[in-house]
């Protein structure tokens, strides 16, 4: 009981120095990516080359596609997926292979947490990477889309905030995730949760497809709501709906966030 | 051939005097090795290998080919989709686990673990590690790529018995990219190579050589790309033996010849370089 | 007020008693060492300092502070140096150091400023701009010990600070630590080489099992458990025991270890001298000053380095 009072003590720090200590780690990364910068810039590649393979191949066998009774080409169907679920990918390999790698090989958490740094700054610097790098990935992609015609609305420019919401939720989770991995063979399980949403949440093609005891199940998965989210932005279809999404997505990360930052605590604090 | 294994030791502890010892236990050594270390690790290769190819499967072929053939245009004629895209994912497939292996795993060996080094002080030679390692992936290969042939069949996505031609083809087309894959790796200094290899290389060649929409409905420029690509090759005689004669894919023998010599000889050109490569890199 | 104070401290990991209810007080200036074979309970003693690892017992003040509640606080005035370095490996030598300023919240330009100063004192001015990957060991211990100093630390941790390296990388590092003690720097380190105890430590405590079995400067531990010197005699025999008969009544006490007889004598070569006229020829013959390896062998009827 008097560790929990006393670890709540611990945790308030004045502002500005709680925000300055993750952002040495957000630092780190940078300075590191640096050095790997090819696969930095590869990064973006990804999902613009599957923007061309759907948007463009597959938009030619489809035509078009019925969203909320109105008829768009496929290729405008499909980037708000792909942009999201980019966003997600992302998050996930930063959040799970990276973040496992500094866990358990580097060692880099166990010399990070000799200085000032807590458990907690470990956790949000993390995430804040992710998400930065995110950002970055999703505005290149958004100006791609754009260019290759796959816009249709101002309100894309809220996509890139909706794809920073999504990256939270995913780092957040994966990151918790990683602290109860073992070794990289299972690293594997979290390809068998990523590759069943990336397929099917509504990313490919509408919710009418999947017969209809299947379509709950697609809407309870996050990459559904995220897809969604950022459908209805891209295509400029705004409705109450989409603060569900947001509520959904942002309950996710921090449920995340909070579990990550008590794991690395008795992950390393031992 | 595994009791002569690296892993096994003679029992005894007792040293013995092989008579082959003076020749050292050949490339099937080394095969051998990998097949101990693999009776370890196959259940973590159980989602990457198989699950995840018919995950594809399942939702590109039935999910978005519900949609296309619903619609008035289509891959092939009278070919439903989820048959277009299962004899493509075959030959992608062979890719994927040929470029897996090909990569980390020989990397490591050379580097992490040094694997090589360890057999190199042994009688084996250069080219028996190259040639064990190769022929373990062949037979990983022929395991993936039999076990997604059956289940296309029972699932009815694929019809048949040619379909079981379509194996030994995807195992060659994974081994024309396994051995240049196989030669770059011995170039590399770190793991940073083979990002970008995957993300320039195997993912474009997975979505752009007609796995899972004709080449021809790309730009002129990318279509050549697509052809030279071995893939593309691959997917061709996977395609003509997985959907069958009398569909609008079949191939005449004389052109199933130039695409199997075209990936015969990825694969040769690759595997005189690996050789070469990994001798300059581990007998230094 | 002591810069480290534990009194009754305890760890432990499940039922396993890592270190069993020791005292240590630690002043500022000194140079103490924690002294003992693997697994003596030393690295959890250090880790419990450095506010890494929570106290299962006892009671622990470092810096006049708990670890428990002012860990970051008590942090920001240590420089840690690991068992294992931990490094970043993908940064620079000259990122690291800057990098790892940053996690004290210093000002990029005084880390700058710093680390120069430090680089140059490490010997590492010319390597500033490598990745840390291909370094030697023993560039990489002395990075990982530069490291520790960019926050002007008052009290520096070391554990096991020369383990691995050759003796040359070993005498350049004793020299730094030497250096630094000078300056005023509280150093406290773990190891398990005596020789390297007898040069850096002012005061230790020998540590086996989780707890401590001696105190004392290095001089006055010899003096008090040992002997002035040390005959060792090797025999062609299997087991060194049965010459023990022949030879005990020479030294104030005999040690059988599995490849010699270690006689703790005031006079080495008298002692040996006595051994020849009655006609005992050992294969080979040492006289020696007595050591901490000494003392831990009498302690704990074990040898240090097994």
């Amino acid at each position: 009981m008097s560790q929990v009072r006393a670890e709540r003590a611990r945790a308030r720090l004045p502002l500005p120095i709680a925000l300055s200590q993750p952002a040495a780690l957000v630092e780190r990364n940078m300075r590191s990516a640096r050095h790997g910068w090819l696969t930095f810039v590869s990064g973006f590649f990804e999902p613009v080359f599957y923007l061309f393979a759907m948007g463009v191949g597959i938009g030619a066998l489809i035509g078009s596609v019925s969203v909320g009774g109105r008829e768009v080409p496929y290729g405008i169907f499909v980037a708000p997926a792909l942009m999201a679920t980019s966003a997600m990918n992302g998050a996930i390999y930063d959040s799970t292979s990276n973040v496992f790698f500094k866990l358990k090989h580097s060692k880099l958490y166990r010399s990070v947490l000799s200085t000032p740094l807590r458990p907690i700054d470990v956790a949000v610097g993390e995430i804040a990477w992710a998400l930065l790098r995110g950002l970055v990935y999703s505005s290149m992609f958004l100006l791609v889309a754009t260019i290759g015609g796959f816009v249709m609305s101002w309100w894309s420019l809220l996509a890139i905030g909706a794809c920073t919401l999504i990256g939270l939720a995913f780092a957040s989770v994966g990151m918790a995730c990683t602290t109860y991995m073992r070794s990289w063979n299972d690293m594997d399980y979290v390809q068998l949760a990523i590759l069943p949403m990336f397929l099917f949440s509504a990313t490919f093609y509408p919710l009418s497809t999947y017969p209809p005891a299947l379509q709950w199940v697609v809407q309870a998965t996050p990459l559904y709501h995220g897809v969604d989210l950022v459908r209805g932005l891209m295509m400029g279809d705004l409705h109450v709906g989409l603060l569900w999404h947001v509520a959904y997505l942002a309950a996710f990360g921090a449920l995340g966030l909070w579990a990550t930052t008590r794991r690395v605590g008795t992950l390393l604090l031992t | 051939m595994t009791e002569r294994t690296t892993a096994s030791l003679p029992s005894g502890g007792e040293l013995t005097t092989d008579p082959g010892s003076a020749v050292g236990g050949g490339w099937r050594s080394v095969l051998g090795y990998w097949l101990a270390i693999y009776r370890r690790i196959w259940p973590s290769t159980v989602i990457s290998s198989f699950l995840a190819p018919l995950l594809y499967l399942a939702g590109m072929g039935y999910g978005l080919g519900a949609l296309i053939d619903s619609g008035d245009r289509t891959a092939v004629p009278g070919v439903p989709y989820v048959a277009f895209v299962a004899t493509g994912l075959l030959a992608a497939q062979a890719m994927q686990t040929a470029a897996a292996e090909t990569t980390y795993s020989v990397f490591g060996a050379i580097k992490w673990l040094r694997t090589y080094e360890a057999m190199l002080a042994t009688p084996l030679r250069v080219v028996d590690l190259v040639r064990g390692h190769l022929a373990y992936l062949a037979l990983r290969l022929t395991l993936v790529t039999t076990i997604f042939v059956g289940v296309a069949l029972t699932l009815g996505a694929m019809r048949g018995w040619l379909a079981l031609a379509a194996i030994p083809a995807a195992v060659l087309g994974g081994l024309a990219f396994a051995t240049p894959i196989y030669a770059f790796t011995t170039l590399q200094r770190s793991d940073e190579g083979f990002n970008i290899l995957n993300r320039f290389v195997i993912m474009p060649l997975f979505l752009f050589s007609g796995t899972f929409f004709p080449l021809g409905q790309l730009p002129t420029v990318l279509q050549a790309i697509g052809w030279a690509s071995p893939l593309t090759h691959a997917v061709t005689l996977t395609r003509a033996l997985g959907l069958g004669p009398g569909t609008p894919m079949w191939i005449t023998p004389g052109q199933a010849a130039l695409h199997v010599g075209y990936l015969a000889l990825w694969a040769a050109l690759g595997y005189v370089a690996s050789v070469r490569l990994l001798r300059r890199r581990m007998v230094v | 007020m002591p810069l480290i104070h534990a009194a009754g401290l305890r760890k432990t990991f499940g039922d396993f008693v890592a270190v069993d209810d020791i005292d240590v007080d630690v002043e500022e200036g000194e140079s103490f060492g924690f002294l003992g074979p693997n697994g003596a309970g030393k690295s959890s003693t250090m880790r419990m300092i450095g506010c890494t690892s929570p106290v299962s017992g006892g009671e622990l003040r470092v810096l006049g502070m708990d670890p428990l509640t002012h860990g970051p606080q008590v942090r920001s005035q240590l420089g840690v140096v690991p068992q294992q370095d931990a490094l970043d490996e993908e940064l620079t030598v000259a990122e690291n150091m800057l990098v790892y300023g940053r996690y004290f919240g210093i000002d990029r330009a005084v880390v700058r400023e710093r680390a120069r100063g430090l680089l140059e004192f490490a010997q590492l001015t010319e390597k500033a701009d490598s990745v840390v990957e291909a370094l030697s060991g023993g560039m990489k211990r002395r990075l990982t010990i530069t490291r520790a100093l960019i926050n002007n630390p008052r009290l520096l941790l070391l554990d096991e600070p020369t383990t691995g390296l050759d003796p040359q990388a070993r005498h350049i590092l004793w020299d730094r630590l030497f250096r630094l003690k000078r300056e005023g720097v509280t150093l406290v380190l773990t190891t398990h080489y005596m020789d390297e105890a007898e040069q850096l430590c002012d005061r230790l405590v020998v540590m086996d099992h989780g707890r401590i079995v001696a105190e004392g400067s290095p001089l006055s531990l010899i003096a008090q458990h040992a002997s002035r010197e040390v005959l060792e005699l090797r025999f062609d025999v299997a087991d060194h025991a049965e010459r023990l008969a022949d030879v005990h009544d020479l030294a104030d006490r005999v040690e059988v270890l599995p490849d010699r007889l270690l006689l703790y004598v005031d006079d080495g070569d008298g002692a040996l001298e006595s051994a020849t006229a009655r006609g005992i020829h050992p294969l080979s013959a040492l006289v020696r000053r007595a050591s901490l390896e000494d003392v831990f062998l009498r302690l704990t009827g074990r040898s240090l380095v097994e």
